[in-house]
C-alpha cells in the first residue's frame, strides 16, 4: 500500500493549493457578500484546464485522472465553497455524462467549450415531488416525428443562469411504467435559448451565495430527437458510475471546507487569549482540534480510496456512499467546532468562519442526502447491489 | 528566437532554513524544495520573448537529480525542453566550477539569448550569470525589469535611485531579471501533465568538456570557513502619542534619510 501521490498529482494539487491561496479565497467574502457569481475566477480556472483534469486527452481532456480532480477540487473548496461547487457540478453533473454517454457529434459540438471553463452545462434531476426518489419524476418528453416535446419543471439547478450557462442535461419521463413497473425515464440535452425553456431567478440560501442555483420550467420545450442522451428509457441506472463520481467529489468539497474550519480554528486559538494565555492551551480547545484533525483525515483517506477505485474503473458504490456520508457529517461537525472556538467573532459575518458554517450544511444534502447514502450502504450490505428501490422493495433476504 | 533559462531547486524559502554544522552547507535533504522564486521570474520572461519572437524555451539547471521537479515545473509552466547537469561528483561545487558547467551546457544548445535570476534564493552569490556570460565571452546585461528583443539587439530597464537606465547589448548575451519584472504564470494543468513527455537531456561531464578536477568540494576556490547567526531583529520602538508623537515619527525617518 502506497499513500504517495505520483509526481504530476502532487504538482496539480501544488499548482491548485496557489491558485485557491492567491485568487479563489480574497474574493470569497466579497463574492459571498454580494451573492455575486465569480466569473472571472471561473474563466481563469477554465484556461488553467480545472474542467478537463478527469477527462481523457482523445476527448479534448487533461487526462490527469480522478483523483487529480479531487485533489484539485478539495483545494479550491477550502478557499470558497460556492467556487468548489460550481466546478463540481459543471465537471461532475455537466461534462461527465456527456463524455460517458454522449455521441461523437453531440462531444465535438459541447465538450470543447465546457472543458475549457468558456462555457458551463447543467444536470436536472430534482423536482418538486422528486429528489431523493429519482421515480417520482413528473418532467415528461414526448415523441412527437423527429423531435421530442419537453413540459415539466426541475428545483435547485446548478450553474444554469450564469452569463457561462450553456444548457442543461435533464432527466424526463419517455414512457408510462408497464404493470407495476418503473416509468420509462431518458435524458435529453436542452440547449439555453430553445424556445419554451425557461431558467428561472436565482434562489436565495443559507449559503454558496456565489454558486448559481436556480429553478428551470420546461413548456412545450422541442428539443431534436438527436438531443437524446444515451439510450431511450436507460433511467438512472445509466447514470449511476456517473453519479457515484459525483459523490466522491461532494466528499472532496466537503474535506475541502472542513479543513478550512480547522485552519481557522487553528488560528485562533493561537491568538485569542483568555485568562492570561492562548485558548489553545485549554485542553477542551485542544481536544476539539485533534478532534477535527483526526476526523478530516479519516475522511480524506476515504475520498482517495473511493477516488481511486473510480479511477481505476472498478465498483466504487458503497465506498462513494460512505465518503459522501462520512465526509459533509465531518465538515459540518467541523464548521460547528470552529465557531465554537471562535466564540462571539465566530456569529459575526467578519470573519470566514460564519461563511463557513452557513456553506457546509448542504453537503449533507445535494447529491444524495446522508439519509439515501445510508439506504445505499445498507443495501451493499444486505445483498442489494446498492439499489434503494430493491432494499425498499424487497426488504432484508430472510436468513 | 530560442531561449535559454537558468533555473535551480532551492529548499522552500518559506521554511525555517538550516546549515550543516560541519560542511556549514544548506541542509537540502528531508527539506521541502521548490523551483526558485526568482527563477520563476526568469521563466516567465523566458517565454514571453519566446512567445513574442516565435522561439523556444530550454531549461538548464545543475544539481541533484531530484531538482528534475523544479525543471517540470519550468516545462509546465511552457518552456519547451530541459538540460539537468546531475553528478555525484559536482557535489560542493562553487559558484564558478557552477557556472563552468551551465556554461557548457548552454554552449551546447545554440541559443543566443540567456535568461537568468538575479540571484538564487539560498546561496546568494549573485554571482552565477555573470560568470556565465564571461565563459562564454557575451556581455551581460543585468537587473533588468523589462527586456525588449529587437533584430539582433536586446534592451533592457534597470531601475535606479532616480528613475532608469535603458541599457542594450548585441546577440548574443545573458540578461538577468530582478524579482518584481513580471507576474510568473501559474503551470496549467495541462502543461503538469504535458511535462512528462517533454524531453530532459542529461549530458555526462565528459559530453560537456568539464575536468572532474575542476569542480565539486575538491575543485572549489572558495571555502566557507565560519558561520554566524544573523542577529536577532530588535523590537520595534513604540512611539505614544501624547500631542508630538507625529513630529517625532518625522524626525526618526529623517534620521534614516527617507524623508
Amino acid at each position: 500500500m502506497d499513500f504517495e501521490l505520483s509526481p504530476e498529482q502532487a504538482a496539480i494539487q501544488k499548482t491548485a493549493r496557489a491558485f485557491a491561496d492567491e485568487v479563489v479565497a480574497p474574493q470569497a467574502a466579497g463574492s459571498d457578500l454580494r451573492s455575486e457569481f465569480p466569473i472571472e475566477v471561473v474563466r481563469q480556472m477554465g484556461r488553467l484546464g480545472f474542467f478537463g483534469l478527469p477527462f481523457p486527452e482523445a476527448i479534448g481532456g487533461v487526462g490527469a485522472g480522478f483523483l487529480a480532480y479531487l485533489l484539485a477540487l478539495e483545494e479550491v473548496s477550502r478557499a470558497d465553497a460556492a467556487v468548489g461547487i460550481t466546478l463540481e457540478a459543471a465537471v461532475s453533473l455537466g461534462i461527465a455524462p456527456l463524455a460517458t454517454f454522449g455521441t461523437p457529434d453531440q462531444q465535438s459540438r459541447l465538450l470543447p467549450d465546457l472543458l475549457a471553463g468558456r462555457a458551463l452545462w447543467a444536470f436536472g434531476l430534482t423536482e418538486p415531488e422528486a429528489g431523493s426518489d429519482a421515480g417520482g419524476t413528473r418532467t415528461r418528453a414526448a415523441r412527437d416525428g423527429d423531435a421530442w416535446v419537453i413540459n415539466g419543471e426541475k428545483s435547485f439547478i446548478t450553474n444554469a443562469g450564469t452569463e457561462l450557462s450553456r444548457g442543461v442535461t435533464l432527466t424526463a419521463r419517455t414512457g408510462e411504467p408497464g404493470a407495476g413497473g418503473p416509468p420509462r425515464i431518458s435524458a435529453l440535452l436542452v440547449e439555453r435559448g430553445t424556445s419554451g425553456y425557461e431558467v428561472g431567478p436565482p434562489y436565495r440560501k443559507l449559503g454558496w451565495h456565489a454558486s448559481d442555483t436556480r429553478p428551470l420550467v420546461f413548456h412545450d420545450c422541442r428539443v431534436p430527437a438527436s438531443n437524446l442522451l444515451g439510450a431511450e428509457g436507460g433511467g438512472f441506472r445509466q447514470f449511476l458510475s456517473v453519479l457515484e463520481g459525483g459523490r466522491v467529489a461532494i466528499a472532496a468539497l466537503s474535506v475541502g471546507v472542513a479543513q478550512a474550519c480547522l485552519d481557522a480554528a487553528l488560528g485562533h486559538a493561537r491568538e485569542r487569549r483568555q485568562f492570561g494565555r492562548p485558548i489553545a492551551r485549554f485542553q477542551m480547545v485542544q481536544a476539539k482540534l485533534a478532534d477535527m484533525a483526526t476526523q478530516i483525515e479519516l475522511a480524506r483517506l476515504m475520498v482517495w480510496r473511493a477516488g481511486a477505485l473510480i479511477e481505476a474503473g472498478r465498483p466504487a458504490g458503497r465506498f462513494a456512499a460512505m465518503a459522501k456520508l462520512h465526509a459533509s457529517e465531518v465538515a459540518t461537525a467541523c464548521a460547528n467546532q470552529a465557531v465554537q472556538i471562535h466564540g462571539g467573532a465566530g456569529f459575526i459575518e467578519d470573519l470566514p468562519v460564519a461563511r463557513l458554517y452557513r456553506d457546509v450544511k448542504i453537503n449533507e444534502i445535494g447529491e444524495g442526502t446522508s439519509e439515501v447514502q445510508r439506504l445505499v450502504i445498507a443495501s451493499h450490505l444486505l445483498g442489494h447491489g446498492g439499489s434503494v428501490t430493491a432494499l425498499l422493495e424487497e426488504g432484508p433476504p430472510a436468513r | 528566437m530560442n531561449v535559454v533559462v537558468c533555473v535551480k531547486q532551492i529548499p522552500d524559502p518559506g521554511g525555517a532554513g538550516r546549515l550543516d554544522p560541519t560542511t556549514l552547507a544548506l541542509v537540502r535533504d528531508g527539506v521541502e524544495v521548490v523551483l526558485d522564486p526568482g527563477d520563476e521570474v526568469g521563466v516567465e520572461a523566458a517565454l514571453q520573448i519566446a512567445e513574442a519572437t516565435g522561439g523556444e524555451v530550454t531549461v538548464v539547471s545543475m544539481g541533484p537529480e531530484r531538482g528534475i521537479d523544479a525543471i517540470r515545473k519550468a516545462l509546465a509552466m511552457g518552456a519547451h525542453r530541459a538540460v539537468l547537469v546531475s553528478d555525484p561528483r559536482l557535489a560542493g561545487s562553487d559558484a564558478l566550477a557552477t557556472s563552468r558547467v551551465l556554461a557548457a551546457a548552454i554552449g551546447r544548445t545554440g541559443c543566443e539569448l540567456v535568461v537568468a535570476g538575479t540571484e538564487s534564493t539560498d546561496g546568494y552569490t549573485g554571482t552565477v550569470p555573470s560568470a556565465i556570460a564571461e565563459l562564454l565571452d557575451w556581455p551581460a546585461l543585468t537587473f533588468a525589469t523589462a527586456i525588449t528583443v529587437e533584430g539582433p539587439v536586446v534592451r533592457i530597464q534597470r531601475q535606479t535611485e532616480v528613475g532608469h537606465d535603458i541599457v542594450e547589448a548585441p546577440l548574443p548575451v545573458v540578461v538577468t531579471v530582478t524579482g518584481g519584472a513580471n507576474e510568473p504564470r501559474y503551470p496549467s494543468l495541462r502543461g503538469i501533465m504535458a511535462a512528462r513527455s517533454k524531453p530532459v537531456a542529461r549530458p555526462s561531464l565528459e559530453e560537456l568538456g568539464i575536468d572532474p578536477a575542476t569542480v565539486g568540494g575538491e575543485g572549489a576556490q572558495q571555502r566557507v570557513l565560519a558561520a554566524t547567526p544573523a542577529a536577532e531583529r530588535a523590537a520595534g520602538e513604540i512611539v505614544a502619542d501624547d500631542g508630538g508623537g507625529a513630529r517625532r515619527i518625522v524626525d526618526y525617518l529623517a534620521t534614516l534619510k527617507v524623508i
